[in-house]
This record gives C-alpha cells, structure tokens and sequence, in this order.
C-alpha cells in the first residue's frame, strides 16, 4: 500500500515554500500582474529555483537536479495551488522536465533543473496522456507549423515540439513566435507557438516522452488541485464566521455548515487520491490506475470548492479586487488540462476491467 | 516497549501452547486473550501487553497464517468498537476484570440501549428513568428502541435518566444491564428488509446493582462521549482491497453480464468506482495517521462517506439488473445476528443500506459535527441547555 502521509521533510518543504510564496506571491500582486504584459512572476519562480532549487526535484543528481521525487513535488504544487502562483512550475519542472527524462537529453535537463532556462511541451494543455496532439511539418531540416494553447509558453526559452516525423524537437524561443491568447486561467496563460521553418534539435520520439509527460502532469495537478480546494475552503470557513447577518456569524446558519461540512469531506478525500498518485508516480506501481483515479476526482473537487467559496462569499466574492476569482479560473482550466474527468474516467474503465457497452 | 518481534515472539509460544488445530475454540480464544495478544494496545491483564496499537497487525497475520480461530468480530460490533472501549476508560477494576474477556471472546455479546421513541439524534433528552432505593440498587423504567443485537445480547450499555431536576446533559448516568434480569422485554420490531434485526426493549423495574454503573452518578453524557465518538472511527480504521466493499459485487455483475450495460449507467458506475476508490484511500490514510499515533479528523467523514457510497451503489446495481432488479430474494421475517451484505441480493443492499446514513447518528448530526468541531462553525442557538430536564417542553 502506498504511503499516503507526508513526511517530516515533506512537511518541512511545505513550509520553505510556503514562506517563500507568502513573500513574493500575495493576491494583490498576483491580480495586479494578470492585469500587466508579464502574468508570470519571474521573481517568484527565481525564488524558488535560484534560492531553493525546485526545478531540479524530479532530475537526479548526476544529471544536475535534486534526485528527489513526485512526493515532494507534489507537495511544492499543493503550495503553489493554495497561492494560485503564476509561475510556470508543473510546465516546466514536471511537464517538460519528464519528458526530458524520457529522452535523455542530459544538457538540456540540467538547465532545466537549474532554473537558468524555461521548458514548455508544445502540446495544447487540454490533451490527456493517450490522446492526439498536434505535430508541426519537418521539411528540409526546419519545422513549420502554428500549435495552439501551450500554457506558459510565453515565458519558456526552450520549446519541446512534435513534428509529423515522429520526432520531438528542441527548438529556441528566439526562433519561433510566441504570441499571447486571451487565457479564462489568468495565472497560466496560453500562447500560439507559430514556426516558420524554424530550426530545431531531435531529442528523440515524441509518443513516449509526450505521454510519461502528460501522465505525471496529470497526475500532480491533482494536488495543485488540493492545494486550491483547501485554500479556498479554509478561507471561507474563516470569512462566514467573521461576517455577520440576521445578528449573528452566518457560518452559524446549518444550511452553510452542512455545505462546508461537504466540501471538508471532498479535500480529505481529494488529499488521498493525490497522495496516491504522487507515491504511485514515485514507485511506478499502480501508476495508470492511481492517475486516472486523482484526476477523476481532483477536477469536480476543486471546481465544486472554488464555485461554493464564491458562492458563500457572494458579493465580495464577485469583485475582482477579491482573489477567488482567481481560483475559480485556475480551479476550472485545470478541470480541462490534461485530460478531463471524463476522460479520465474512460480511461480506468479499460484499466480496470469495466467496459463500455 | 513491546516490538513487533516481541510480539512474534510471544504469538508463536502461544500457538506452540494451543495449537489451532487441536484446541477447542474457545480455550484458543481465552488463551489468546490472557496472553494479551487479544487486544495489544490494552493493559496487561485485560487482554493486551501495552503495546502500539499499530502492532496489532503483526499478531493478527500471524495468527491468521497459523489457522487460528478469530472472535468473529462482526457478530459483536457494539461489544467491540463501543463497550470495550468505555468500559476500559471509565470501568473500575472489577468490572474491566468481569467483562472485558467474555467481550473479547464473543461469548457475551453486547447491545447498545441508548436511543428512545423520543430521544434519537437529541440523545440527551432521553426519559428512560433510574431511581435509586436508598444505597442500594437502582430501579429502571422506560422503553428504548432500534436496539441493534439486543435478541443475542448478554449485556447492554444503558443510559439513563437519574436527576430530573437538572439541565438535560447533566443528570443522566451510565449503567452495564444484565439483558436476562427479570423486567428486560425484548420485542422484534421488522424492518425496512424483512427482518428484524434491532428491537424494542421495555423495562419494567429493572434492578441494577450500583456495582454495574460506569462512571459517576450524573456523568452518564461524558461516559456516552467515548462510546459515540468510538461508534463513529469504528469505520474509518477497516482496511479493504480495493473493489472491498459494495462496489465490488456491482463491478462484477458488470463484467459478467455485458447484456445489462448500458451508457448512462456505466458513466455513473465509474464515477462511483472512483468514489469507492478514493474513499477507500482516506480509511488507508486514517489508519496509517493512527498506526502514528496522530489520528486526523478524517475519521468523522468516513461514515458519511461510507453511507452515501453505499446507498448510491446498490441503487445503481438494482438499476443494472433490469427485470432481476424488481425482485427481492426474500422478504421472510427472521432476527439475524448480523448484517449480512455480501450474502444478499442488491435490493437487500439498497434497503439494508439506508440504515448507514442514520444509525450510528444520521448524516445530518454528522455534518453538524464535522462543521463545529472539526471546522470550527458557531453552533445553532440553543435554547434547551441551561433549563431543567422536567421543564423542557415535550
Ligand atoms: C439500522 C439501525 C440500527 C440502530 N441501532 C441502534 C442501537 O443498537 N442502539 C441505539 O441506541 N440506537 C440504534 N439506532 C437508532 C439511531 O441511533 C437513531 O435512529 C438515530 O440517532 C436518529 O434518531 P431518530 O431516528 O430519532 O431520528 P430523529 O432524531 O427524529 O431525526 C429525524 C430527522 O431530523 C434530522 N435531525 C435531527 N436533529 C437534527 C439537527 N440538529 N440538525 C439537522 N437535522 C436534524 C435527522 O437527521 C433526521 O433526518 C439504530 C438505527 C438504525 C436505523
């Protein structure tokens, strides 16, 4: 059975990071940057690979990482979940970094782990481990082609692109134009990654990379996921018994208690399924089934959290000087990335043996 | 400190002493308990060694390896998960030494006379009375009801009402009742399934010694404290496979007749598939917390999970078996000795489960709980704790 709790050093982690968000990542600072050109908290995320070297936790140390594993960055993302951090972390550290790790591209890996350079997966967020991505054309030793809805790409110096040959190429930001879309995730927006005949490196086949890549993100966002529902549910819990109506604290009215009561019992079981998945990930037992399990139930979770908090909150929750909009739209985009619960869910009917009709 | 390999150690001497096969099944049992090996964490002499209460796995395995027979622990869940432990903490010496082994090795069984026709999730309003003759005995009069067990038990925990004259939570005490003494009535009440498996219990001036009250007199609601609030992890520590509980016979009918799937039913069987999954990782996480020694606030919502699950999975499986689903395997009114799950049709699980969301305390009570003492949510204004029980408006 996996080991479900978190360690002294995990819990010690948690805190250094915590601690480290609290300075650079507060909800004024993070609102104000979504309205700015440059979402992205380059401070903040120099903070935490600089000063604490965090990129590094998935890549061993021989090739210049951390050598540790998916429970610790599974509690980093918790972290970076409860302070909805525009920082390209799960892009990057986990997404771009494994399928990096699949191919053995040790240079690369090693700047990727050192926070010097930013990697992206040029596949659109939404698609699931599995499932059809986009490629761009190789011609004539150069790639071609436009790839939409890379989330982070707009801050990443390495790109890591699929090409209709089969193959994953490493191609330079510099040679490629990244242009913004209007992102619903404010905090992890998405850009078009256009190529005309743009060079690129061969790292090696695309399908297993992209699919290790798209499965241990999946699987984490899980508990970026906790993080978000258990923020979001502690903050209203400690709003309805301040705010008073009818003459008294409205967290004292059943109807709200009962809600909130629920939604206790959704996070305590959401925490299970991602510390399975982040163990399952780190053994490789179980992995497919833990995964599919985590995302299955993490996306409703997190969704139903953040909507009750808004709700609970009303007006106040509605303003956008209140940061639980943008929860909301972390909370919601991440329903989609990687897979839906859907998806998920159809995946586990094969994993385990119950067919569709 | 007892160590895993000293509790090897000390369970292979006790087969070596009673071996399984060749032991009556009692004298193994009683045996296993004056080794302590019954219950490890419990003190020496009472069916434990003081041992890490985590340890109990490790005798468990090895016993179960060597063929040894258990004490059939479901057919005793009250004594178990509820008397044991409050009789342990609040019990004087004589009484741990009369009841705990008897308990343990099911040869008493226990039933739990709490609630009454007008005191169910208001437990403190109960009106059950016990009036003292002078030092002596006590004299009890009063109906309770839903009484789980009480046709197989040998004992009950019985709350009572001893001071009227106080606010409700104050005057109440906690007695051990002899379930065969003379004014004990225990009348089958037929359930929602068929059978009768709780019971009304009348008592008409029943005797009870002062030597079978638990805790001080008036004390009864903080002695009851420990019995619910171990009614309710009861659950969360139970370690399953996965597919263990009611999920499992669902996901096999699934697999073994693909002629009954249909869409809309397999979008909600894997939906609760997760659930069950998922569920079943916060009782692993409940259980690996208290293997520490740090036990979360996960156990609280276990049972409510626990009840809803069940209830939404054996409706989908009556569902799943279309015209099968119309039958029902046998409405014969009988008074088991236990809750048989596996046993049964689905139409006896979808009936049987829609106790899990109000034994034990209904799911309502149970947010309540979770909401104040969990979350920390102001309480509902109350308007009955400071007046006397007798003034209370009934
Ligand atoms: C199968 C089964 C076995 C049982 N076994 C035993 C046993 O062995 N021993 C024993 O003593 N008892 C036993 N019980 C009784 C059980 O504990 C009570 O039924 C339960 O506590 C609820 O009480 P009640 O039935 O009087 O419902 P009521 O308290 O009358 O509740 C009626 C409704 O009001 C709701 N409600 C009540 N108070 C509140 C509140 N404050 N906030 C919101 N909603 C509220 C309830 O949730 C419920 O929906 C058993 C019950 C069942 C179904």
């Amino acid at each position: 059975m996996s080991d479900l709790l978190y360690s002294e050093e995990e819990e010690a982690l948690r805190s250094a990071v915590r601690d480290l968000l609290a300075d650079h990542c507060d909800a004024p600072g993070v609102i104000a940057r979504t309205e700015s050109d440059a979402p992205h908290d380059l401070a903040a995320w120099k903070a935490l690979t600089d000063g604490m070297g965090l990129a590094g936790l998935l890549v061993p140390e021989a090739q210049g990482g951390q050598g540790a594993t998916h429970r610790e960055v599974a509690v980093v993302l918790e972290e970076l979940g409860r302070a909805v951090a525009p920082v390209p972390y799960l892009t990057s550290a986990v997404v771009a970094t494994e399928a990096l790790l699949e191919l053995g591209d040790e240079a690369l890996l090693a700047e990727l782990a050192a926070g010097r350079r930013i990697g992206a997966l040029a596949v659109a967020l939404n698609v699931a481990a599995g499932g059809a991505y986009k490629v761009v054309r190789h011609e004539g030793g150069a790639l071609h082609g436009e790839l939409t809805g890379v989330a982070d790409a707009a801050v990443a110096d390495v790109l890591l692109v699929p090409a209709d040959d089969g193959g994953l190429y490493a191609v330079d930001a510099a040679d490629a134009t990244v242009t913004p879309q209007v992102s619903f995730d404010l905090t992890r927006p998405l850009a078009t990654v256009t190529l005309n005949g743009a060079p690129g490196r061969l790292l090696g086949d695309a399908e297993p990379a992209v699919r290790r890549a798209l499965r241990t993100g999946a699987g984490l966002l899980a508990s970026e996921q906790l993080g978000l529902a258990d923020w979001v549910l502690t903050e209203t819990v400690r709003y309805l018994k301040e705010r008073k109506q009818f003459n008294r604290p409205v967290g004292g009215f059943q109807a709200l208690k009962h809600r909130l009561a629920q939604l206790w019992l959704e996070v305590v079981n959401l925490r299970a399924a991602a510390r399975n998945a982040a163990d399952a990930l780190t053994t490789g037992t179980d992995a497919d089934v833990a995964v599919a399990v985590a995302q299955a139930y993490a996306a409703p979770v997190a969704v139903h959290a953040a909507e009750e908090a808004l709700q609970l909150h009303a007006g106040i929750g509605m303003t956008w000087e209140h940061p639980i909009h943008l929860y909301l739209k972390r909370a919601k985009s991440d329903s989609i990335a990687y897979g839906t619960a859907g998806v998920h869910r159809e995946a586990l009917a094969g994993l385990v043996d119950l067919q569709a009709p | 400190m007892i160590d895993a390999a000293e509790l090897k150690r000390r369970t292979a001497e006790l087969l070596a002493a009673q071996p399984p096969a060749t032991t009556d099944r009692l004298d193994f049992l009683r045996a296993r308990f004056d080794a302590g090996l019954a219950w490890v964490h419990y003190p020496e002499g009472l069916g434990g060694l003081g041992a890490a209460r985590s340890l109990q796995a490790v005798v468990d395995a090895e016993l179960e390896a060597a063929g040894a027979p258990d004490n059939d622990p479901r057919r005793n869940g009250i004594g178990l998960g509820m008397a044991a432990p409050t009789i342990l903490k609040y019990g004087t010496e004589e009484q741990k030494q009369r009841y705990l082994r008897p308990l343990w090795t099911g040869e008493e069984v226990w039933c739990q006379l709490f609630s009454e026709p007008g005191a169910g999730s208001d437990l403190a309003g109960l009106g059950t009375r016990a009036v003292r003759e002078g030092d002596g005995d006590w004299v009890v009069n009063g109906q309770k009801v839903w009484t789980s067990s009480a046709h197989n038990a040998r004992w009950a925990i019985l709350i009572a009402r001893t001071d009227p004259d106080v606010p409700k939570h104050a005057g109440i005490t906690y007695f051990l009742c002899d379930m065969t003494d003379p004014g004990v009535d225990v009348r089958p009440l037929r359930q929602i399934t068929g059978e009768a498996e709780f019971n009304e219990v009348f008592l008409t001036d029943v005797r009870i010694p002062d030597s079978r009250r638990l805790g001080a007199i008036g004390d009864g609601w903080k002695v009851a404290q420990t019995t619910l609030n171990n009614e309710r992890v009861a659950i969360g520590g139970m370690r399953l496979p996965r597919e263990g509980g009611m999920i499992g016979p669902v996901s096999k009918t699934w697999r073994e007749r693909p002629e009954l799937r249909t869409h809309d039913l397999h979008q909600r069987l894997l939906k609760l598939w997760v659930e069950a999954e998922v569920a079943r990782l916060t009782g692993e996480r409940l259980r690996q917390q208290l293997a520490l020694g740090q036990p979360g606030p996960e156990g609280a919502g276990m049972k409510l999970a626990f009840a809803r699950l069940n209830q939404e999975i054996s409706g989908l499986e009556v569902e799943l078996r279309g015209e099968e689903g119309l039958l029902y395997d046998d409405w014969t009114m009988r008074r088991p000795e236990l809750v048989d799950f596996v046993g049964r049709d689905a139409g006896y699980r979808y009936l049987r489960s829609k106790g899990n969301s109000i034994e034990g305390g209904t799911s309502e009570v149970l947010l309540n709980i979770v909401a104040e003492r969990v979350l920390g949510l102001p309480s509902e204004p109350r308007t009955d704790k400071d007046v006397a029980w007798k003034d209370l408006a009934r």
